[in-house]
């Protein structure tokens, strides 16, 4: 099985190359990278006019199943992973039963290897059924294929047992992940607490609610020696205590999610639950904030959270709407729009967000390793038209849902092809 | 997309000025009851309460058959909400029915709206949450302006829960809309500071005095301990510091009046002595009340 992509512009921000070349991909893997590679038994891509990157990398997703499978299933989420470039995803733990065991990591990796069309790597929970009281079975659900441990959309208020679980994960040597949120300070708060939440009378969920986890986790990582790594950031000050924390040598990273850097409390029409998630959509100078990180590199790489429901589940009094918005198949043309076409971020930089940055911050090792066109890497490409115009819509959506704010916006550039293991998974009209 | 009433925020001034001038015709003057029209003769609304309310349903469901039109009132407690039915359902069924508009009341901010995104139906909001009621801040407007004969220039305070009211975020919005001097004034927890900016010529003050001084108008409110999910201050350290008694209204001026939407709770935001004072335009917020819902309900029917 070889594959030859032809004569597109190479860029790997790892290796720093840049240039127009083939990929060849042999037995599912990586084989080179050069000007005319001649392999007389490949199967030809021509990639002319197209960016051919590394798969791209979406370490923060939901994929609802087992359990909410009406929402979403292993194989629609990876099919909307695909059609959003992603070659590699990693599937959040709030299934029902909760990822807490090793039997749930198996029955995930299993269904994966089965129905995914793209590679999936499940994240455990911290707590028995994050519940934030027990630990998890943490190493078993590592030996089975877990990556990372995080009790996201419900995290961890125990100080001492984010502790342990920090202490588990350094020894095991895996991230943990944190959806930093102070839950007595957020209650039952809907939106971002400001102007608008007062105006429309919303209960509010402040940045601080954000802000005192991050720099209560940054302590303990400190105590600890953990991996930490903060989910979908959100606030100016998360963004300052970040850069602070690695300022002091520490092991903290974070990500950022393409809505919170193209949307503010300001487009949010009122009551629209397509705009309700969580951390919830902030003002302005949180946002500048995040995109500043981005450039700076005090946030390391682009996550999607991507996070289905069900038409029902979404389709009710707003402080009743579920939290969360799908965002596989829109992350790169928002990408794009906001840090690159802006002229904030060089398009090399953006393609290091989405591959090199997010595999570093998991750390998959030997015949995991993907992120960068090397040879012996896993063999996933996404090939790029960073100007190509098209529309979403959402009704055409590979997932199961359809709660996106970007349903029929209009975005400068997106991917074009996804390659996983040197197979094609999908391909845009057209091409 | 049908117009009922969703906010005031929204509504425009002129429109606002339409319905006050209308209500005044259907106000009891000597007479003493409201006149009998048959302008509605014919239409039916719905009005359906997912929340309790003694007041603002008798006074729908009056004003709507003192306009000849047919009522059908429905309570959340006897509804098939109870039954587990989603509210778009819930609406799409009663809708089918074919009535003319809907009045509604709902526990969630922006019930309404949400509504009247996916049906065609005329919404007229009698309450939402802790965002807005529109036909309050309607007829507190008539009520003032049967006794200062003018908005523009006017000082109102508007003490209490201000956080959780919904009265309080249609009043200023209105109030606003014609130059009012609003003081917002209140515990901290229940005034946020992002108020101040809710709407142009309003201020917040802490201290009552501070807030009543010059004031031609205070408008008291209760604290929504339903809301509240949270320990409050205790009901006689609010009433030391912020329950209206005799000696504030001297502060005032000496042509104050004093309006409370109801239910009242006497000792706590309020003294039995001013409740009852001839200061208290109380009764007369609940006589206007009908004659807004008429002007309200025959714009909606009639358009």
């Amino acid at each position: 099985m070889k594959l030859v992509i032809r004569n597109g512009r190479v860029i790997c921000p790892s290796t720093g190359y840049d240039n127009v070349a083939d990929v060849l991909i042999e037995n599912g893997r990586i084989a080179a990278v050069g000007q005319n590679l001649s392999s007389p038994a490949a199967e030809a891509l021509d990639a002319s006019g197209l960016v051919v990157a590394p798969g791209f990398i979406d370490i923060h997703v939901h994929l609802r199943e087992p359990g909410f499978e009406h929402a979403e299933t292993i194989e629609s989420g990876s099919r909307a992973a695909a059609a959003g470039g992603f070659t590699t995803i990693c599937c959040m733990p709030n299934t029902m039963p909760v990822n807490d065991s090793a039997t749930v990591t198996s029955y995930i990796v299993e269904r994966a290897r089965r129905h995914a069309v793209v590679n999936v790597f499940p994240i455990g929970a911290i707590t028995k059924g994050s519940k934030g009281e027990e630990l998890a079975a943490i190493s078993s659900m590592v030996a089975a294929g877990a990556v990372a441990i995080s009790d996201d959309g419900r995290p961890v208020m125990n100080s001492r047992v984010m502790r342990r679980a920090m202490e588990t994960a350094s020894e095991l040597e895996i991230p943990v992940i944190d959806h930093c949120e102070d839950l007595n300070l957020s209650g039952d708060g809907d939106m971002h607490e400001c102007l608008d939440s007062v105006r429309l009378g919303v209960s509010g969920i402040p940045s601080a609610a954000e802000d005192v986890m991050v720099a209560r986790d940054i302590l303990l990582a400190e105590l600890t020696g953990a991996r930490y790594h903060v989910a979908h950031i959100s606030t100016k000050h998360a963004v300052s205590m970040v850069a602070f924390a690695r300022q002091r040598g520490l092991s903290v990273t974070a990500e950022a999610t393409p809505h919170h850097i193209a949307l503010h409390t300001g487009l949010m029409p009122p009551y629209d639950s397509d705009y309700k998630m969580k951390p919830p959509l902030r003002c302005t100078h949180d946002v500048d904030a995040v995109v500043n990180g981005l450039i700076s590199g005090a946030i390391d790489c682009i996550a999607t959270d991507h996070a289905p429901h069900a038409g029902d589940d979404k389709m009710q009094e707003f402080e009743k709407c579920p939290f969360g918005i799908i965002g596989l198949e829109t992350a790169v043309g928002t990408a794009l729009e906001v840090l690159v076409h802006s002229g904030k971020l060089s398009l090399n930089r953006l393609i290091a967000l989405f591959t090199s940055e997010p595999a570093r911050v998991i750390g998959w090792k030997d015949e995991q390793s993907r992120g960068a066109l090397k040879a012996g890497f896993v063999g996933d490409v996404t090939l790029l038209d960073p100007n190509r115009a098209w529309t979403y819509d959402v009704n055409k959506s590979f997932s199961k849902s359809k709660n996106s704010p970007f349903h029929e916006h209009t975005f400068q550039g997106g991917p074009v092809a996804t390659i996983v293991g040197g197979q094609v998974v999908w391909r845009c009209d057209g091409f | 997309m049908a117009t009922g009433l969703l906010g005031i925020e929204t509504f425009p001034r002129p429109d606002i000025e339409q319905l006050l001038e209308r209500a005044r015709n259907f106000q009891p003057k000597e007479s003493g009851s409201y006149p009998r029209l048959t302008s509605c003769a014919g239409k039916m609304i719905v009005s359906l309460f997912f929340e309790n309310s003694t007041r603002t349903r008798s006074s729908f469901e009056i004003a709507a058959k003192r306009l000849g039109a047919e009522t059908l009132s429905i309570t959340a407690s006897g509804s098939s909400v109870t039954k587990g039915e989603s509210l778009v359902d819930t609406l799409n069924t009663l809708v089918a029915m074919r009535p003319q508009a809907v009045v509604m009341r709902h526990g969630a901010s922006g019930a309404p709206h949400f509504l009247a995104r996916h049906l065609s139906i005329p919404i007229v909001n009698a309450g939402d949450g802790t965002h807005e009621h529109p036909t309050q801040a309607l007829l507190d407007a008539r009520t003032i302006l049967d006794n200062k004969g003018a908005l523009e220039g006017l000082r109102v305070a508007i003490i209490g829960d201000i956080a959780h009211s919904r009265v309080a975020r249609s009043n200023i919005f209105l109030l606003s809309k014609f130059g009012v001097d609003i003081v917002l004034c209140g515990p901290p927890s229940l005034v946020p500071r992002e108020l101040s900016l809710i709407a142009p010529g309003v201020r917040l003050e802490h201290d009552i005095r501070k807030a009543i001084l010059g004031a031609d108008v205070i408008m008291m409110l209760r604290v929504q301990l339903e809301r509240i999910h949270e320990p409050t201050m205790d009901a006689s350290e609010y009433f030391q510091f912020y329950g209206l008694r005799l000696e504030h209204l001297d502060l005032a001026k000496p042509d104050v009046i004093v309006l409370h939407p109801g239910p009242i709770n006497r000792g706590r935001e309020i003294s039995s002595e001013v409740a009852d004072s001839q200061r208290s335009m109380i009764l007369n917020q609940v006589e206007n009340g009908i004659a807004v819902r008429m002007a309200v309900l025959e714009r909606v029917l009639l358009q």
